[in-house]
């Protein structure tokens, strides 16, 4: 599920170039998720904080994740956003920690740290030497319940977030068209609203809003505990119990019931055109079924389903039609997560070649999904996604903080540890018949909303070539 | 006949107690590799660096190594483009292949079940690649897709004009996909010719990491290596830096700015580097404690993300920094970074900023070596920068000796206010 990534920037450097980095929509499928069951262990504080220990002895590394269930989809009407701000706020101070001294102190021990947002969780971490994992939880779990934010604080960060929907967003056509056909594809759930806000709301989140957000909702009932890395469980629970276990629970966490979508009869058509927009694509999502607990089936059959059509530049159903056999895309992909709450949505994409018009470029993936809906998958490439789950169960485990982010967003969502332990069982007893029945009830158009990012009508073919006035 | 020219171990006791054994195996047809045995896990990572990379390029065939590249998984021996990711899949082994503007760099993981046919396919891809002409143009489009979206992304207009500005006709001065003109004009022989000057045996450096025994590596380096041409194009000449004091502002429609700033740099090898390391890491390294992250964001709010790099190229160095910030705020945080720069460089760091920078430094170093593929990464950097096999252990003691004195005297040395160049893509104002 898209999230928003931590309250840093990931300012890169370097002369590299690449094409899967270029081309990065939905690039990657989480297909290989399970881990080794022995190395996990799971216990629950008298206070309701559930935790996880996955144990990896090969570095003197750990990671500690703080999952809360709640995010973005919870919000109060009319301060969207405020899941993502509060979790900047996280990093102000509290009585015992002076402000914008959590990093700092997590900094001169010499680990990192960071959070992140989606529209179900929001999740906070450090990664540090083990033997210091004491002085990070008691850190943790002091701001769990004792943050304190000033007037300024809260002015000086909510410029920082207007900045960061500037940059992530409104520089940039294809996450505005992204936006607009997420609020388009949900008629009532709160999967409409974007992560990071409306910018209108954004720009009156109050200190009181963050304040009574967090009051509610960062509680240890409310909150999942993943250590991961080179500790042992005895050693997590007695920690926990001295750091977590005094806090108490919050009265105010409630079942997630969220507002559903009604029966959706009409296909929804967007067009976004802006000038900056070079290679002009067709997108299209369908809302579609997410992972429950104790049912994933259908789930996996359309994570396999993504991954025939569109998991491998090489192979995948939409490259051959598409880059391949016609040549009418430079690239074509599908991409789905079945790692929500409530609906999903599974999406294909076609950036047509030079000459080839939206239109065209649409009809064509109707028809390679018409041809795959009448001919159903090839059993060879369903036997290498089987192999590669299989491989991937072994790749996993060479890193262990992903392997924590994999409990930490399951259990926050609702699934249990069986079923994310029983994911690659999952995927592996797909069969064909399970994915053609996944793909005929998902490529339902009454359920679709389609996107073309164009360029204006009146605009030049390329816009002009930047040309640099130099000053002194 | 298996023969081990060279291995010796060397235990490296990190701060964190971690044990790593780095052992130099050279195969019997004399290529070197740094292994990390770990038998933990039943898969090997492998990382591998050829030296060169874009800057090998002509000047009318900017692009061409890049697009090579691109095509190594394209189809190999009687391996058609599908037949070769077929072949791959079936397997499980993950192969990537990037260019940069000083190296190529292969990065392959595999199973231990299916070890030799896995080396044998990537064998393949690297020595017999077909460069079949339907991929060469297949693939050539979506590398001018990429050219013509880049053209009007904001990020990379900042950072190709700031490169153009800097080294003009240098390779260093043009993006390493090349341009719309070269792309188009490569043909199928230019990409043969970059593959043989590209990937030869007198550039390789490698790294192993995960299950498998120095006894297994050795004749493996030969397998996978042996039968590459045993020498390359010239490597490209020093960079001269051109870019003057001053701003180049890009005019893009969009409401908010992206800037690139820096000058020259500093060697990686130069006396001063450890104490540049560390003034760069006060100034503007990725944390929030850092000078510009908190004068720029954390008290005035006029940007998401700031940062500055100490950048060694092979042929160049530079210190670079890169922020966005909405068109109205940018010259106000122009103007914060410059009297930070000026601050530094008149004034130094603290005593308190040096000391929670070492241990900073020094506490996060041995953190990074958890796991197989990050190690071999690691090993692989270690090697082109020339440096020594137990450099894992010397590193901390480096950043220790430092002294309040030097990072005065060094950072009056590489902070240069007066040389700063922006280049500001956007409309801002006030500027």
């Amino acid at each position: 599920m898209p999230l928003i990534n931590g309250r840093k920037t990931g300012l890169g450097f370097g002369r590299r170039s690449g094409l899967c980095a270029a081309l990065a929509f939905a690039c990657v499928l989480a297909l290989a998720e399970k881990v080794t069951a022995e190395t996990v262990t799971t216990f629950t504080l008298d206070n309701g904080l559930d935790v996880v220990v996955i144990e990896d002895h090969r570095a003197p590394v750990a990671v500690q994740m703080i999952w809360y269930r709640v995010g973005a989809a919870d919000e109060p009407a009319g301060q969207s956003g405020i899941a993502h701000f509060l979790e900047h706020l996280m990093f102000k101070g509290t009585e015992k920690i002076a402000p914008n001294q959590f990093s700092a102190t997590v900094e001169a021990q010499g680990g990192d740290d960071n959070a992140f947002t989606s529209w179900d969780y929001t999740a906070y971490f450090q990664r540090i030497a083990a033997d210091r994992l004491d002085l990070v939880m008691e850190m943790e779990a002091d701001r769990m319940r004792n943050l304190v934010l000033t007037e300024d604080d809260v002015l000086t960060e909510r410029q920082v977030i207007l900045e960061e929907r500037a940059q992530r967003t409104e520089t940039s056509p294809g996450a505005l068209l992204s936006e607009q056909m997420r609020a388009a594809q949900y008629l009532n759930h709160p999967y409409a609203i974007p992560i990071i806000g409306w910018r209108h709301e954004m720009e009156d989140l109050s200190r009181e809003d963050a304040l009574a957000y967090y009051q509610r909702f960062y509680a240890p009932n409310n909150a999942i505990l993943v250590v991961a890395g080179d500790v042992t469980p005895d050693e997590v629970r007695a920690l926990a119990e001295k750091h977590y276990g005094p806090l108490e629970p919050s009265t105010g966490i409630a079942q997630r019931d969220r507002p559903q979508e009604p029966p959706q009869l009409a296909e929804r058509r967007i067009t976004l055109a802006d000038e900056r927009v070079s290679e002009p694509y067709v997108i299209r999502t369908h809302l579609a079924p997410e992972r429950d607990p104790g049912n994933q089936s259908e789930a996996a059959a359309l994570t396999v389903l993504a991954e025939l059509l569109g998991g491998n530049g090489q192979t995948s159903v939409l490259a051959r039609a598409l880059q391949f056999d016609s040549q009418t895309a430079v690239y074509a992909s599908a991409f789905y997560s079945g790692a929500s709450i409530d609906d999903a949505t599974f999406g294909l994409i076609v950036v047509p070649s030079p000459g080839v018009s939206l239109e065209t470029a649409e009809a064509e993936l109707d028809r390679v999904i018409a041809d795959f809906l009448r001919d159903g998958p090839d059993p060879a490439a369903l036997e290498r996604i089987r192999t590669q789950v299989r491989a991937g169960d072994i790749y996993a485990r060479d890193n262990v903080q992903s392997l924590a982010r994999r409990y930490g967003e399951a259990l926050s969502i609702g699934l249990t540890i069986d079923d994310i332990e029983s994911w690659d069982d999952a995927l592996f007893a797909v069969t064909e018949a399970d994915i053609l029945a996944a793909a005929e009830k998902v490529f339902d158009r009454r359920n679709a909303v389609t996107g073309w990012l164009t360029r204006p009508e009146a605009a030049p073919d390329t816009f002009a070539a930047p040309e640099g006035e130099t000053s002194e | 006949m298996i023969r081990i020219l060279a291995a010796f171990f060397i235990a490296l006791a990190l701060p964190a107690q971690a044990e790593l054994n780095i052992k130099e195996v050279t195969s019997p047809g004399g290529i070197t590799a740094w292994l990390v045995e770990d038998h933990n896990i039943p898969f090997t990572a492998l990382e591998i660096r050829f030296r060169g990379g874009t800057s090998l390029d002509a000047p009318d065939q900017r692009g061409a190594v890049n697009l090579m590249t691109a095509l190594i998984e394209e189809g190999a021996d009687d391996m058609d483009s599908r037949a070769f990711a077929e072949a791959r899949d079936s397997l499980a082994a993950e192969f990537s292949f990037d260019s940069g503007g000083d190296s190529i760099s292969v990065s392959a993981r595999f199973l231990t079940e299916n070890r030799d046919q896995a080396i044998a396919l990537l064998r393949e891809a690297l020595v017999n690649p077909r460069f079949d002409q339907d991929a060469v143009d297949r693939v050539r489009e979506q590398v001018l897709s990429i050219l013509r979206s880049n053209a009007k992304d904001p990020d990379t207009i900042t950072g190709t004009t700031f490169d153009q500005l800097a080294f003009g006709d240098h390779p260093y001065g043009f993006p390493g996909e090349g341009t719309v003109e070269t792309v188009t004009t490569l043909t199928r022989a230019d990409i043969l010719a970059a593959h043989k000057g590209a990937l030869a045996r007198d550039r390789i450096y490698f790294s192993a990491a995960g299950d498998i025994t120095e006894a297994e590596l050795g004749p493996l380096l030969d397998r996978l290596l042996g039968d590459l041409p045993a020498t390359g194009a010239p490597l490209p000449p020093r960079a001269d830096w051109l870019l003057p004091p001053g701003q180049t502002v890009v005019d893009f429609p969009t409401p908010q700015a992206t800037v690139r700033f820096g000058h020259v740099g500093i060697p990686r090898d130069d006396d001063d580097f450890f104490a540049a390391f560390i003034l760069n890491e006060v100034m503007g390294g990725g944390r929030f404690t850092a000078r510009l992250m908190s004068e720029v964001r954390e008290k005035r709010g006029l940007t998401y993300g700031i940062g500055s790099y100490l950048v060694s190229m092979d042929q160049s160095e530079m210190l670079l920094g890169q922020f966005a910030a909405s068109n109205d705020k940018v010259a106000e945080a122009i103007d914060v970074l410059r009297a930070e720069w000026t601050r530094i460089a008149t004034q130094g760091i603290t005593a308190e900023e040096l000391e929670t920078t070492k241990t900073y430094l020094t506490g996060s170093y041995p953190l990074r070596f958890d796991g197989n593929g990050p190690i071999a990464r690691i090993l692989v950097g270690m090697q082109m920068q020339g440096l020594p096999i137990d450099y894992a252990v010397t590193r901390n003691d480096k950043i220790e000796a430092v002294t309040l004195e030097d990072a005065k005297r060094v950072a009056a040395r590489i902070f240069l206010p007066e040389a700063l160049h922006f280049v500001v893509v956007g409309q801002p104002t006030g500027l």
